[in-house]
């Protein structure tokens, strides 16, 4: 291959799939967020008032 | 207000849905044949450039036009737009929505059903005995539908049946039983395949099964840059029109599909995952494997008159099955089911994203049940179908890829743009793309939205007068008028639906926003 050929692909290539890989595992890695009245609610403890 | 239960399951289910929504036959046949007609390596640089300025800010704002008009129970175009103006017109306009996927849906799943009638003659060994002109006729035999090519009589007509009834069955599951399932099988599947389709294209060897030329002869050709296309306006019209097919912009699915999030959920981040996702297909696995393995046994000269006789389809369903032959009988029905199945499954994807717009309407705004909806959507599309395939010949197929899935795409994303950044407003549509935003958008954007992406597809559209012209100027059949004066008459049929729905909403006291 031509030189100008092979950076042009190469250079392509590499960023398309790079920028790829990188969205995807943000999509993958992100918590997911609850929605209103999905909050978690931290269990209270109870106490023995007996 | 009708509501229903329809979300999706997951967020990597989302994202695949909407990556396969975007990924369509023409990532593989149209992409690599549009930059060799454009200058070659040059090509991919306007391209990338459009896909930043246009393609980006209009996934940005189909993504948060969904999401906004899912708020108010919308799952169609009509009222999404509806719900973002006081200006009452905006529905009718929302009818290419609807429009544009009930009428490529209706050719689109003729072309799927090839996919499948020719991985069942890859694996029984159809094309083994077959000449390079045998292989190219056989086509010409298969669309001929009164022609059998296994016996079967009307075999076209039953592949076409089989495939109407897979994706009304799966958009019949629903969103997260139907339409997710397949995503999460058919992405990885066609990206798999995909890979080792391009592995041994790529790695093909001058001298060996038949190749005159290595595979990366192709690939030379590919993306040898011609710095002189460069500044070709003409070339510039390409890459925005090729940005613009493959993403699906402009076709109302997005915005369905999009319309099934929930409020708080991200747009900004699935839409760069999934529009990122589409460019990688297309430009890594598309520009890999039709002209690698072309070139490989044609060389460079036979590979482009084949492509100026043919075009991308030809090479596809014309070529390749004759290709594979040369590298042995098992690896001939492997590569036949790698490279038809990827196709199947680009296809599949898409097209069920066609049937969601429409099912979406009809439940929202005739109370359907889902499954009702879906099949409604199927005999719709055998309707409409119909035509198309049995007046293959005469050039119908033709003519509702012209009118659908290329002008009235052009035509609605326009309009939309104009209602999202200047009648909505820039500044409510901003604070909707970036309103539970997992990545921080550019604010760049903000201004590309506003002025660039609609100079762009203004651009694209005036380029396209003169298409549009010559259309309707030039002669043609019977067939293809019917066809035409057929889309008339269903764009006609879902703005009047539209009407009603409006009405029976004044009625009963429901408001669109």
């Amino acid at each position: 291959m031509k030189t100008s050929a092979l950076i042009l692909m190469l250079a392509s290539y590499i960023t398309v799939t790079a920028v790829t890989i990188y969205f995807f595992i943000m999509v993958l890695k992100t918590p997911h967020k609850p929605e209103e009245g999905e909050e978690h609610i931290p269990e209270v403890k109870s106490f023995d008032v007996t | 207000m009708t509501k229903h239960n329809e979300s999706w399951g997951s967020r990597v289910g989302l994202v695949l849905a909407m990556a396969g929504n975007a990924v369509g036959l023409g990532n593989f046949l149209r992409f690599p044949v549009q930059a060799i007609q454009n200058g070659g390596g040059s090509f991919i640089i306007p391209y990338l450039v459009c896909f930043l300025l246009m393609g980006l800010p209009l996934l940005f704002v189909e993504w948060s036009m969904g999401r906004f008009g899912g708020r108010f129970g919308h799952h169609s175009t009509p009222f999404i737009l509806d719900s973002m103006s006081k200006q009452r017109f905006w529905k009718y306009i929302g009818v290419f929505g609807i429009f544009t996927n009930l009428a490529v849906a209706a050719y689109y799943c003729y072309l799927e059903s090839w996919t499948l009638a020719y991985i069942y003659h890859s694996v029984v060994g159809t094309f083994s005995p077959m000449d390079q002109t045998q292989v190219s006729s056989f086509f010409d035999n298969y669309t001929d539908i009164t022609t059998s090519t296994t016996g079967i009589p009307y075999e076209a007509v039953i592949f076409w049946l089989l495939c109407l009834f897979l994706n009304t069955y799966i958009l019949s599951r629903g969103l997260s039983g139907g339409v997710e399932k397949v995503a999460k099988i058919g992405m990885p599947l066609l990206i798999l395949f995909g890979i080792i389709l391009a592995i041994k294209a790529v790695t093909l060897k001058a001298g060996s099964e038949g190749a005159i030329n290595d595979g990366t002869v192709g690939l030379d050709y590919l993306w040898t840059p011609d710095l002189k296309s460069i500044w070709n306006p003409t070339v510039w019209l390409a890459a925005a029109g090729q940005i613009f097919f493959t993403l699906s912009v402009g076709m109302g699915s997005i915005q369905c599909y999009a319309s099934y999030l929930r409020s708080r959920d991200d747009i900004a981040l699935n839409a760069m995952s999934a529009g990122w996702m589409n460019e990688f297909v297309e430009v890594v696995l598309g520009g890999s494997i039709v002209i690698s393995i072309t070139v490989g046994y044609f060389g460079i000269e036979g590979m482009t008159n084949l492509v100026s006789q043919v075009g991308g389809l030809g090479l596809g369903f014309r070529t390749l099955p004759y290709l594979f032959q040369q590298w042995g009988p098992i690896l001939a029905v492997v590569a036949g089911i790698f490279w038809f199945g990827l196709l199947f499954f680009a296809g599949i994807t898409s097209s069920l994203a066609m049937g969601t717009p429409f099912m979406g309407f009809l439940r929202d705004e005739f109370g359907m049940s889902r499954e009702k909806a879906a099949w409604s959507f199927g005999l719709f599309i055998l309707i409409l179908g119909a035509p198309a395939v049995f007046f293959f010949k005469q050039g119908v197929f033709d003519e509702f890829d012209y009118w659908a899935g290329t002008v009235s795409l052009v035509v609605f994303a326009l309009f939309e743009i104009i209602l999202f950044a200047w009648v909505f407003g820039m500044e409510k549509g901003w604070a909707e793309i970036t309103s539970g935003a997992d990545i921080k958008v550019p604010r760049i954007f903000k201004f590309i939205i506003k002025f660039i992406t609609p100079l762009l597809l203004g651009a694209v559209f005036i380029g396209s007068l003169p298409g549009i012209w010559d259309k309707l100027t030039a002669d043609t059949n019977g067939a293809v008028i019917f066809g035409r004066f057929l889309l008339l008459g269903v764009w006609t049929g879902i703005a009047v639906m539209v009407y009603i729905a409006y009405r029976k909403r004044v009625k009963e006291g429901r408001f669109t926003s």
